[in-house]
């Protein structure tokens, strides 16, 4: 894989991503727009892939793409009609928010070209599961085990207070 | 290492990404896809922190756990999110949010 290949690559993926990212925003069902999403992450895990952390990319295809828009289209079928179309946004909200994302992108982006970023000069480590895993777990320095335990009880206490919260009152 | 894409191609993809999730936050007056947006936005930054990791600092992890982290404080996110969104529409029978204001004032 050259250089070249990889630009291909990167345009089309990035292509998914910016031409979903309006679906999403702009589709007037909500379906669609769920399924745009859809898209856009699976775009992102390719974009992952391509940078080597093959990991990452699992982690959002199994839970990002795979957990959360389930959950959303789930949402979406238990409250909404799936032929109601939304009305069109009004035209002031959709100008404010234009000026908003145009100007703030572009700032954003006016910056990102003119910065010079310097990189580590320092080997680069392998990215293969091994070494992720360990590090993850690790305890010593650069070890992410209390993280990773605090995330856990994080995540159960979610759960317990999404059961409660959407438990029918008797 | 030379045959990565250069860093700011991925910098401009996340930041379009990023103020689209904006201005979807900005134009939805429903729920769902204001939460949508909000991982349009979650996801945007995620690319950012592992794109900054891997090009510029390919010896550590850092960005990698962070945006692990973010994943799944995301997935915590919409489920307690979306069980509002539920117990919500059982009260009101709609998820506009113009139609639920009984709390403003």
């Amino acid at each position: 894989m050259g250089l070249t290949t990889n630009i291909w690559m990167f345009g089309l993926f990035s292509a998914i991503i910016i031409v979903f990212s309006f679906m999403t925003i702009f589709s007037r069902r909500i379906l669609r727009a769920a399924v745009s999403l859809l898209f856009v992450l699976v775009a992102t895990a390719g974009l992952y892939f391509m940078l080597d952390y093959q990991f990452m990319a699992g982690v959002q295809l199994t839970l990002y793409a795979g957990g959360i828009v389930v959950l959303i289209i789930f949402s979406i079928l238990l409250t909404s009609t799936i032929n109601q179309k939304f009305p069109k946004a009004p035209a002031k909200y959709l100008i404010l928010g234009g000026i908003t994302a145009v100007f703030g992108g572009g700032i954003s982006i006016y910056t990102i070209l003119h910065h010079s970023f310097t990189a580590s000069a320092n080997p680069a480590i392998p990215t293969n599961m091994k070494a992720i895993g360990t590090q993850l777990l690790s305890t010593g320095v650069n070890g992410y085990a209390l993280p990773f335990e605090v995330i856990s009880i994080l995540l159960l206490a979610a759960m317990i207070a999404a059961i409660v919260i959407a438990k029918k009152v008797i | 290492m030379n045959t990565l894409v250069p860093l700011s191609f991925f910098l401009i993809v996340s930041t379009a990404m990023f103020f689209i999730g904006i201005w979807g936050f900005i134009i939805r007056r429903n729920l769902i896809t204001i939460l949508m947006s909000v991982e349009l936005i979650l996801n945007s930054v995620n690319l950012n922190f592992v794109v900054f990791n891997r090009i510029l600092f390919p010896d550590h992890f850092q960005g990698l756990f962070f945006s692990l982290f973010v994943v799944a404080i995301a997935a915590a996110e919409a489920s307690v999110a979306i069980a509002i969104i539920i117990n919500i529409y059982r009260r009101f029978s709609t998820i506009e949010v113009d139609s639920v204001n009984e709390m403003k004032y």
